[in-house]
């Protein structure tokens, strides 16, 4: 059974209990006073344009909603609007890429994963064509409920051959990402945070590497492995933990494909630590399935748990309650693994 | 700058004919294959690669070449034979035809055969990489075209629609959308599947410079492809919508009950060359 997903937002009555509204398409994931930086994406597509004159955007009526509309004011005759029309949008991209071109074509990530599925497997991918797929909305960051909800992006995209996977934490992160992306030739999906994007990695001497999972902190008790924002909450986590004298490692895997699998497989194997796998996304088919094969297959067994979204359509309503709800808030994250550390 | 390496005497008539020939060598081979639609668009394939278009059969990525898309990749025995009569493939290919290790798979795939432009197969995708490419030569300021055939089945499908739209939009004159109008889709008649007609009216609607040939006439085929050409720099796209007959060229497929794969007997790989050469022109 479905919760009542909206109630806490409806009902307003309670004396000063803030109203919470559903957090449909335009909510900032930043949480409150939290530092952030706004449209990273847009900014550092123009700057990758400016000295990459094969750089072209694409959008399919969601410019101003994956920030590309910045793109396309700096370069408004590299600036494709392909209409509500994913298909079209990404076997046009394909074939600008056949002729040279490294489109970059944004929509949300439920429209790219599930709509035009088809059509970047085989005009893209299965051609290998250089389109860079950059999609809003990733995994449970939209309240507006499962149309909007891209859950399983990462497993259709894990499985399709010649796809570069990448889920980035922050606005650094995505920064630093696009320009790798544009240096790799090929197919790339990164997912993608827009408006005000919480800044968080500069304070670890983070820098993004194509394919490299990096430790952001170690611990020895407890090794979260995560992708996304799930690495800003498992920081987090990790740094609540330390009020229960719990100490957390965290490995940030921003490339989920292709995976880094000798540093998923060093952190480990070093004994007595709790792994757990967090990532904002079904747990069918992503991080947390991908890590857990590798294990399996090398022979690395430590206590293993994961978090991540249910298999199931998920309720629409304020991202914070969801969030809570599924289990991939911070307080939510520090819960379980008290539990499981017993 | 030729068209073609060999035979630059040939006729048009001629060069259908080999298609044609190519084509039902390539299905003696495996024993099938979609001949019956080979056998229709040989003479739309002939005027394209020996009348309209660019191209440099020893170097089929030249950058000057005009394009050509396969969206309906079953057609690839087609495009094949018009491949090697353009000598891009060399004939002895033909022998390899649908077989391990081949550069001639059964569906068309852009990785496997000089002069494949897309890969095909999943059905309604060649419109919308068209409307790319063209997008990308008048980027690139290339007076090239980009031709595309697709099946009237693929009428059926929404991303077409998307590209006639999109290529009205962005004008694209560059493009020469061909569609071949037999008829005859996986579960039937293609108009009983799914009513397309008035399709001259439709595509005319979306903007388009709109032609309805006889797709086995070639000098109604060869008059429509000048006439598109013709349109570069007028702003439109340019659909060429070409009724043909499956099985064309041999009188007992062209009688056959009509079907999207039609079975053809062991022994009838060779009536059917014979038929063909009963009608060989000079």
């Amino acid at each position: 059974m479905k919760p009542a997903a909206t109630k806490v937002a409806s009902g307003g009555s309670g004396a000063g209990k803030p109203r919470l509204t559903t957090s449909a398409m335009i909510a900032s994931i930043a949480s409150e006073g939290q530092r952030t930086k706004p449209a990273p994406f847009g900014h550092a597509l123009v700057e990758l344009a400016r000295q990459d004159d094969t750089i072209l955007g694409m959008t399919a009526d969601l410019g101003k909603y994956t920030d590309l509309h910045i793109f396309g004011q700096a370069f408004p005759d590299r600036y494709y609007q392909m209409g509500m029309a994913e298909q079209l949008l990404f076997g046009a991209a394909s074939g600008l890429a056949a002729e040279g071109f490294t489109p970059v074509a944004t929509t949300y990530a439920v429209f790219a994963s599930r709509r035009a599925y088809d059509f970047i497997h085989q005009t893209i991918a299965e051609e290998d064509r250089n389109v860079k797929i950059v999609c809003a909305l990733p995994g449970l960051t939209s309240g507006y409920g499962p149309s909007h909800q891209a859950t399983e992006d990462l497993a259709l995209f894990r499985a399709m051959p010649n796809m570069v996977v990448i889920d980035p934490c922050d606005a650094l992160e995505i920064e630093q990402a696009v320009t790798a992306m544009g240096r790799h030739k090929g197919p790339v999906y990164l997912r993608l945070l827009r408006g005000q994007v919480p800044l968080v990695l500069d304070e670890y001497g983070y820098s993004f590497e194509l394919g490299k999972a990096k430790m952001l902190r170690d611990g020895y008790e407890v090794l979260f492995i995560s992708s996304g924002i799930m690495t800003m909450r498992a920081l987090e986590a990790a740094k609540a933990l330390e009020n229960d004298r719990i100490d957390a490692a965290v490995l940030h895997v921003p490339t989920i494909k292709p995976l880094d699998t000798a540093a998923i497989l060093e952190a480990c194997s070093r004994p007595g630590r709790l792994v757990v796998v967090a990532e904002n996304h079904t747990v069918n088919g992503g991080l947390g399935e991908a890590v857990a094969g590798l294990l399996m297959r090398e022979g690395v067994h430590p206590v293993f748990r994961m978090i991540g979204l249910p298999d199931e359509f998920l309720a629409a309503g304020a991202l914070p309650t969801l969030h809570d709800r599924y289990g991939i808030s911070t307080g939510a994250i520090c819960n379980r693994v008290k539990e499981w550390l017993g | 700058m030729s068209t073609a390496s060999i035979g630059h005497n040939v006729s048009l008539e001629r060069r259908a004919w080999n298609i044609r020939r190519h084509a039902i060598l390539m299905g003696e081979v495996q024993g099938q294959g979609y001949i019956a639609q080979a056998l229709d668009i040989a003479d739309v394939l002939a005027t394209a690669y020996f009348h309209a278009m660019r191209y440099r059969p020893d170097d089929p990525e030249w950058e000057g070449r005009d394009r050509f898309l396969l969206s309906n990749g079953h057609y690839a025995i087609a495009l094949y034979a018009a491949l090697i009569e353009a000598g891009i493939v060399p004939e002895e290919e033909l022998e390899s035809y649908g077989s391990d290790e081949s550069r001639l798979p059964m569906s068309g795939m852009a990785s496997y055969t000089p002069g494949m432009e897309m890969s095909g197969g999943s059905l309604g995708l060649g419109l919308s990489i068209a409307v790319g490419k063209c997008l990308g030569l008048k980027r690139k300021r290339s007076d090239s075209r980009v031709y595309t055939l697709f099946s009237d089945g693929e009428l059926d499908e929404g991303s077409v629609w998307e590209a006639i739209m999109s290529a009205a939009h962005y004008k694209l004159d560059n493009l020469i959308a061909i569609v071949d109008v037999n008829n005859q889709q996986a579960d039937g008649p293609s108009t009983s599947v799914m009513a397309f007609e008035p399709l001259t009216d439709k595509i005319e609607a979306f903007g388009w410079f709109t032609q309805r040939v006889d797709g086995n006439d070639l000098g109604e085929v060869r008059d429509a492809f000048d006439a598109a050409k013709a349109q570069h720099g007028r702003g439109k796209p340019s659909m060429i919508i070409a009724d043909t007959l499956m099985g064309k060229g041999v009188p007992f497929l062209e009688a056959r009950e009509k079907n999207h794969f039609i079975r053809v007997e062991g022994h009838e790989w060779e009536l059917a060359l014979a038929a063909l050469e009963e009608r060989k022109p000079a």
